[in-house]
């Protein structure tokens, strides 16, 4: 067995919890301030990659907006561990409707606001990825269109985690799920499928589009940060590893988490207006010791993976580089 | 102030009246001119600060407004058809979580085969999910009706659906008196929501509820539903003081101070049965007519009222049960429960089939001799339903029923086959 040195709260340690970093790196999540959007108590799995990635999505996006914020959820985890009536975990103003719609039902909280004249109201919608790039995509696409005062949230953990593991839009190459079982030549999901919705996003020319990972959730704050101080439509697709469904360790959410980025397989980016400001190097190498593998023949998969890796990588390039913004900045809302 | 209007712009003017502050669109005929009015009027800002949204799909237009209603705004959207199926899940959604949405149904069939003409089948087919239906019998209706939606809606939290035959009523031009804005402030108050996401007070609205209180969420919403029997002749009476003519209601009934047959219907069919009544009165026949206004809730027992001396129930449905029959007229039944009264079931007008007096006339008197089969379909060709018959008993790739139905009718010049 393995073991790793842990180090808590140290002076020259960049952990998300540490309160002896200064003012200006610290987390959100580290302030005694923090809401609690989403309160302890909650009946997500141990381990839960959605409910980390949300609870600093969410503090961070009521720090930033003055605490005036209001969310729609879509059905999924998220919806479900966190509110079996009578408990509730939220302690923000929350909504879920259905599983396809929560961009829509937060299009028309964010047009109630404006006939309301309140400006100063955030709104912010959240999905799992098949709420998000599935079933719900058309919903996503006309809000993106109209530049709905929303900010999206995707909490993409490669599945339909909540119905028991079934393979979605967004489920990688060879990723084993109940509906895309490890059975024949090829593991798993074949290559070549799946819906890259933050290029999509992209190609709407919204104002603000990024990628975060609980990997780095310094960054997955300064991001939401971020896109609260812009107005019209967002979206920020948070990669959340799922022990349940990927059959991880649950105490090894953040290394794998960390695996997927490094490797180069959910790569960080930012872009505004279409057009990417930032992008983050990957260290490709990494690949043939991740662990996401189950192949028979490991080494050619790791070639195809390899090659699927550089494709996403060459596609993120083009994306930050040759975006064309549709809207001009000054025209948002 | 009355005037000759078509029937969806009169609409949109008693809608832009109300004052919605979301109304979400979503185009399917025959309800579009009414969203197209209101999207001229809110951009020429007589409608406040209205938030107009065009959206995706019929199925975003009521999520739209399921999010702004619960931000506390006065919401509105209209549809039809394919469209009200497309959104039947936020349609359930709205009613569930108590949001008072108004929603115009102009209605029509639901295809295969694809037919854009006017039956209730739409309405029907969500007849149980949780909003109150209202069918108006002409274009002055349809529009008081509206009125008194918003405000039936908002004291119930309860969604409503103002349904309106599409077509026959929406493209109708024909003298409307539609109101002005002082009495509609009058009438209708602001918007005081039960329940509105609010960042000073936080709710969560939508939460997941298991076996240990599902049934007393349901049973909560089927009573607030009921109580619209109750708040209806209310509004009914206010409407009348406040703009002098009596409008809507759960039912009402004409010419049935002596009548053994009642003609029970909803919806622009009333006037032709009426006539069909007056001239059967001429000849002798005691016939009267019941018009249903409201659908849901079902007023079993004002129904069952105004059929007092009847002995005789016919009702007209422009809708089907397949492989049942009829849907209105099983209301209808369980509304009469251990009486004595024979009731038939007459399916009419499906996919804009016109129902004359004379088709009328006649099922009215064979009904009386009891020579009507059951369920009784209106002006039916049987000749083309045995010629299909027999072609599919001689051929087993017969084809698609629809095309040859057509080529037998010599409906349409050129053969595809």
């Amino acid at each position: 067995m393995t073991t790793e040195r842990i180090k808590f709260y140290q002076t020259g340690t960049f952990t998300a919890g540490n309160r002896l970093l200064d003012e200006a790196t610290r987390t959100v999540q580290s302030r005694l301030d923090r809401t609690n959007s989403l309160n302890s108590g909650h009946r997500a799995c141990q381990g839960c990659g959605e409910a980390l990635g949300a609870r600093y999505a969410l503090d961070a996006a009521m720090r930033a907006s003055h605490n005036q914020l209001i969310a729609v959820n879509a059905t999924g985890c998220l919806e479900v561990f966190s509110s079996p009536y009578p408990e509730s975990a939220w302690q923000i103003p929350w909504m879920h409707s259905l599983f396809g719609n929560a961009p829509a039902v937060a299009s028309g909280i964010a047009a109630a606001l404006r006939a309301k004249r309140r400006d100063d109201v955030t709104v912010i919608a959240q999905g799992g990825d098949g709420a998000t790039v599935d079933i719900g995509f058309g919903c996503l696409s006309g809000m993106f269109e109209r530049n709905d005062d929303v900010l999206y949230l995707c909490y993409d953990n490669e599945a339909y985690m909540n119905t028991g593991i079934q393979r979605s839009g967004a489920t990688p190459p060879f990723a084993r799920t109940n509906t895309t079982q490890a059975v024949g030549e090829h593991p798993g999901n074949p290559i070549g499928n799946g819906k890259n919705v933050p290029r999509i996003a992209l190609a709407h020319g919204i104002p603000y589009v990024a990628t975060a990972s609980v990997a780095d959730l310094h960054d997955l704050e300064r991001k939401v940060t971020k896109a609260i101080g812009v107005r019209g439509a967002r979206y920020i697709h948070v990669h959340v590893p799922c022990p349940l469904g990927w059959g991880s360790d649950p105490a090894h959410t953040m290394k794998v988490a960390r695996l997927a980025v490094e490797s180069g397989l959910f790569p960080l980016f930012e872009a505004e207006f279409g057009k990417g400001i930032r992008a983050v190097p990957s260290v490709r190498g990494r690949i043939r010791k991740s662990h996401l593998l189950h192949a028979d023949s490991p080494q050619s998969s790791c070639r195809t993976l390899s090659g699927a890796t550089d494709s996403i990588q060459a596609s993120v390039r083009s994306a930050a580089g040759h975006g064309s913004p549709r809207r001009d900045p000054s025209n948002g809302r | 102030m009355r005037m000759q209007i078509e029937g969806s712009q009169a609409v949109a003017d008693a809608i832009a009246l109300c004052q919605p502050e979301v109304i979400a669109a979503y185009p399917i005929s025959p309800q579009t001119h009414i969203v197209e009015r209101l999207s001229r009027k809110t951009k020429q800002g007589h409608i406040g600060r209205c938030q107009f949204l065009n959206v995706e799909s019929e199925f975003a237009a009521l999520s739209v407004l399921i999010g702004a209603s619960a931000s506390g705004a006065r919401t509105y959207t209209a549809t039809s058809s394919q469209g009200l199926l497309f959104m039947a899940e936020a349609v359930y959604n709205a009613a569930g979580l108590g949001l008072p949405i108004v929603m115009t149904i102009a209605n029509r069939a639901i295809g295969a085969p694809i037919n854009i003409w006017n039956d209730h089948s739409d309405s029907m087919a969500l007849r149980d999910a949780g909003w109150i239906q209202l069918f108006a019998e002409d274009n002055q209706d349809a529009v008081d009706l509206h009125i008194q939606a918003f405000r039936l809606a908002e004291s119930l939290s309860c969604p409503v659906m103002v349904c309106m035959d599409g077509y026959v009523l929406t493209h109708a031009y024909e003298p409307v008196d539609v109101p002005d804005a002082v009495q509609v402030n009058a009438y209708l108050p602001p918007y005081d929501p039960v329940q509105v996401l609010d960042p000073e007070r936080p709710v969560s609205i939508g939460a997941m509820v298991g076996p240990e209180a599902f049934t007393e969420v349901k049973y909560f919403s089927h009573q607030q539903h009921l109580r619209a029997l109750e708040v209806m002749p209310e509004l009914v009476e206010a409407f009348e003081q406040h703009f002098q003519r009596r409008s809507g209601g759960l039912c009402s009934a004409y010419r049935m101070e002596d009548a053994d047959i009642a003609v029970i219907a909803m919806g622009s069919v009333i006037g032709t049965i009426k006539d069909a009544v007056d001239e059967l009165r001429n000849t002798g026949v005691r016939v009267g007519c019941v018009k249903i206004g409201c659908y849901r809730p079902f007023p079993k027992f004002q129904v069952s009222a105004l059929l007092e001396k009847t002995t005789r129930v016919i009702v007209v449905e422009k809708d089907l049960a397949v492989g049942m029959g009829g849907i209105v007229s099983a209301d209808v039944q369980s509304a009469l429960q251990g009486r004595q009264i024979s009731v038939h079931t007459v399916i009419a007008g499906l996919g804009g089939r016109s129902i004359s007096t004379s088709s009328l006339k006649h099922m009215i008197l064979e009904a009386r001799a009891e020579r009507l089969t059951e369920p009784y379909f209106l002006d039916l060709n049987k000749t083309v339903i045995e010629q299909e018959l027999a072609r599919r008993r001689d051929i087993r790739r017969a084809g698609p029923v629809a095309e040859h139905m057509l080529q037998t009718m010599n409906v349409i010049g050129t053969k595809v086959s």
